[in-house]
């Protein structure tokens, strides 16, 4: 029998239509886990680098983690991986809600989808009957209807639908894919799903999840329960409210918004406004958003309800999560949060990344406004933030007249403008748009974080180290005392040390060794919630959280019944780190690409900037390109990997 | 008449709060395996919280008891502008819906409160209180309490239909074979 993980595959071939359930090799948890660790060795094993994304041969893999179905609270991640338009590297976008418990209990872990369809199709798995089915009346539809359309022409109230909408149909580089609850919104998985020819991929699941010691699993949930409880009621004193909890920000149930609306940058990640927040808006918000939230709501098995059923006015319902609340009206400058609640639902519907939407209309209405694009080119463009907004949204959703060149994010609709237009993309890293932020003093962590991180996308690398130092050494060793979560007693020194200003603060502390540490451990700790299916709200997107390096541990070992102690873990983890880097080292990612947005912040140090990637990299084992050494792979039973790479003369035989 | 104590056992719903999370149902299912823990599958709850998210409809509901025939009539409640399900609130193993039936042999499930435990273990897995947990002592009358078990409720059903003799007969009838 086969403990925590199905053990099978569905292996689905859209061009043919066959359909078959792959029994897996067990070994492959043994060397990767799951969830994204084993992903990422189908994408390596499979997919070779000069498949692009809309490639027939470029796959889509929907994977659960490791312990998703285990009774452990909030671990309930879809992780989708596929090569990203936009960036030509390997795409893992996730999510949350129910979609990945409900595959796991129908009898799969991962879904394998390859080819693409000759006719518009949806999946439908119910335990062990699969089947593709016409979906040819849902053309068009909106990503949220559709999920409603389905399960009630199935007659299934209970199904789980993951669909995308028109975005995605039209293959916009940063269409997502939606549930409802949540969505898997990075690097245009939603295009690939569309250019698939794939609607949607509906579940219902009634199997049994089987664990190796339940008993000695339920003990350590107890523990883990009882500091869910004590850090409910205790929030971590002098942190911000957003950070001072545990879970994903809690924007849904948080109406002061002080912090965000003036920290972040407004527009195309431009302007900072620290007057916004006055009494006047956060009254006005307040009644907004008390309107609009009929029901908090959570993810499966999941105490925390970071999300939200919205019922609007004459907005249809809907549900939102998370950020999204504020990167449509913080990027079009629109104060009142009204919009917010109804641009979302179109913006869901059309099934669109509501982190680089906002932020490409923006870059759109700015080229407008600097001449570059004009009524030519955007023909009845309106003079209002908020009808602009819907304008472009419209038209990069329907790919119609500019909207079929922004389509292609603020990277790629640059070099397509021209004339100067390059400039105004001046956020993202990579070709992705990252987050609404700028800032004074270069600080080494997020350097390294920004640089090196292979989602690129910050929010997937930081989280479990504060975001600045304390000002006074009383409130940093109150912090210390009690943080089991570290891997190591030295890391509280490291933070006691760390000081606002002067020789021991930003840039030149943490030094680039201390730095690389500190990032390496957050890093790590993603990839295991990202193997295991986690929610990072819960773990290492979390100050103080309930699941660390300390405790994973003890539920893999009970859940699986392989016995790995912290060492053991964080190498398999670190295996399928090497791999994941090496993978997009094939697809051309180099030092070169490492860096974060130019303006992120005012003051910085090209000097100690490289020393931060070089020791990162050391501390890594990887070489001065950012690429794993022979060494390293070998050491990580990757040896096959270093092959590869120097078949392909990527790493030179005889160097390390 | 004589008087003798007896405990009753509510858990409190308050579906309002209910964040649709279906811990309750992984407890509960996980709690009643053999080995106990041993696995999880919502689907073997006997608790199912009836979800119609994009209606604001999350109602948790426990398994009561089983019956051959279905109701003769149905209902269907419409409370705050939101329409439930046809039988939303029943709790009934019924052979018109496939909830409480255990996915693979369709037997029915029905909650136990947790016999044994010290308190319901999807009311300690709750972690939003929609699940409330009340035990109190009640004094009934002994004559009361002695009713009269499901197979003679049965039995005298029948007897009044067909007349004890009828009954006789057809009993004897069976036990021969
Ligand atoms: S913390 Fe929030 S986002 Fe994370 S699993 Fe729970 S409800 Fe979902
Ligand atoms: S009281 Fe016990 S048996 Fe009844 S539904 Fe809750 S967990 Fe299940
Ligand atoms: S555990 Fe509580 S909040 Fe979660 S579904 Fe059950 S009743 Fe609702």
């Amino acid at each position: 029998m086969r403990y925590a993980e199905t053990g099978y595959n569905l292996e689905i071939d859209l061009a043919t239509g066959n359909i078959e359930r792959v029994e897996t090799d067990p070994k492959l948890m043994e060397l990767h886990l799951g969830g994204l660790g084993t992903s990422v060795k189908i994408h390596w094993d499979r997919v070779p680098p000069e498949t692009t994304a809309f490639d027939p041969e470029n796959l889509m893999v929907i994977a659960t983690g490791l312990l998703v179905g285990t009774p452990a609270f909030s671990c309930n991640r879809t992780i989708i991986s596929t090569i990203s338009p936009q960036t030509g590297l390997l795409a893992y976008p996730m999510m949350g809600g129910f979609f990945a418990s409900e595959l796991k209990h129908a009898g799969y872990d991962k879904v394998i989808i390859r080819n693409k369809s000759p006719k518009l199709v949806y999946l439908y798995i119910n335990n062990d009957k699969v089947e593709l089915r016409d979906a040819a009346h849902l053309k068009g539809k909106g990503a949220v209807e559709t999920c409603e359309l389905i399960r009630q022409e199935l007659n299934q109230p209970n199904a789980q639908v993951a669909a995308i909408g028109l975005a995605g149909e039209n293959r916009v580089w940063f269409a997502s894919i939606e549930q409802g609850r949540s969505s898997c919104s990075r690097q245009g998985a939603g295009a690939v799903m569309g250019d698939k020819g794939l609607k949607a991929v509906v579940v219902r699941g009634t199997k049994d999840i089987n664990l190796a010691d339940g008993a000695k699993f339920m003990e350590h949930m107890k523990d883990i329960t009882a500091y869910i409880n004590f850090r409910n009621e205790n929030p971590l004193p002098g942190i911000q409210p957003i950070m001072a909890g545990i879970g994903s920000p809690q924007e849904m149930l948080h109406v002061d918004e002080a912090w965000h609306t003036t920290g972040f940058a407004w527009g195309n990640a431009r302007v900072r406004r620290k007057d916004f927040w006055t009494e006047e808006i956060a009254k006005s918000w307040e009644t907004t958003q008390h309107e609009a939230v009929k029901r908090l709501i959570s993810c499966y098995n999941c105490p925390q309800q970071c999300g939200a059923l919205i019922t609007y006015k004459d907005v249809p319902a809907y549900f939102m999560k998370c950020f999204s609340k504020l990167t449509y009206t913080m990027a079009a400058y629109v104060e009142d949060l009204d919009f917010a609640f109804r641009i979302a639902h179109r913006a869901f519907n059309y099934g669109l990344d509501s982190f680089s939407t906002p932020q490409v209309l923006a870059f759109a209405v700015e080229l407008y406004e600097a001449g570059i694009l004009t009524d030519e080119d955007m023909p009845g463009f309106p003079p209002g933030n908020e009808d602009r907004f819907y304008y472009l949204l419209d038209k990069v959703a329907r790919r119609e007249g500019i909207g079929d060149i922004l389509a292609e994010g603020t990277y790629g609709a640059a070099r397509k403008i021209g004339k100067g237009a390059e400039k105004f993309d001046h956020n993202t890293t990579k070709k992705h748009e990252q987050m609404n932020v700028k800032l004074g003093m270069m600080d080494p962590l997020y350097y390294i974080m920004y640089a090196t991180n292979e989602k690129i996308s910050i929010t997937q690398i930081e989280g479990n180290w504060p975001q600045s130092p304390f000002p006074t050494m009383e409130q940093r060793e109150e912090f210390v005392r009690d943080w089991p979560q570290l891997p190591d007693e030295k890391f509280k020194k490291y933070f006691l040390d760390w000081e606002p200003r002067g020789e021991m603060a930003n840039p030149y502390y943490p030094t680039p060794d201390i730095a690389s540490e500190i990032v390496d451990w957050m890093d790590t700790i993603h990839n295991i919630d990202d193997a295991l299916g986690f929610c990072a709200g819960m773990a290492s997107f979390c100050l103080k959280p309930p699941y660390h390096i300390n405790n994973y541990w003890k539920l893999i070992s009970a859940a699986t019944g392989m016995q790995v102690d912290k060492d053991e873990v964080v190498r398999k983890v670190k295996r399928s780190r090497h791999l994941h880097r090496a993978y997009n080292v094939l697809r051309g990612m180099r030092r070169a690409d490492e860096k974060p947005p130019e303006d992120h912040w005012k003051k910085r140090f090209p000097e100690i900037e490289e020393k931060l990637l070089d020791a990162y990299y050391k501390h890594k084992g990887w070489n001065n390109d950012g690429i794993p050494t022979r060494k390293t792979l070998e050491e990580y039973d990757l040896g096959y990997v270093a092959d590869e790479l120097e078949r392909r003369g990527i790493l030179k035989d005889g160097q390390d | 008449m004589a008087k003798i104590k007896k405990k009753i056992k509510t858990i409190k719903v308050d579906a309002d709060k209910c964040n649709g999370c279906r811990s309750c149902e992984i407890i509960c299912s996980s709690f009643h395996a053999t080995p106990k823990y041993s696995l999880s599958n919502p689907a073997r709850s006997r608790i199912q919280v009836i979800r119609h998210p994009i209606q604001d409809i999350w109602v948790p509901v426990f398994a009561g008891e089983y019956t051959p025939a279905e109701c003769m009539g149905r209902d269907k409640y419409i409370i705050n502008g939101k329409e439930y399900d046809e039988c939303g609130f029943c709790r009934a193993v019924c052979p018109s819906r496939d909830l409480f039936k255990e996915p693979d042999s369709g037997l029915p499930l029905k909650c136990d409160m947790c016999e044994g435990e010290e308190k319901p273990l999807c009311v300690e897995w709750c972690l939003n209180d929609v699940l409330i947990f009340e035990e109190r002592e009640e004094e009934v009358d002994e004559e009361e309490e002695q009713r009269l078990e499901d197979m003679e409720i049965g039995l005298e059903a029948l007897a009044d239909k067909y007349g004890l003799d009828k009954l006789k007969e057809a009993l004897s009838r069976m036990t021969k074979d």
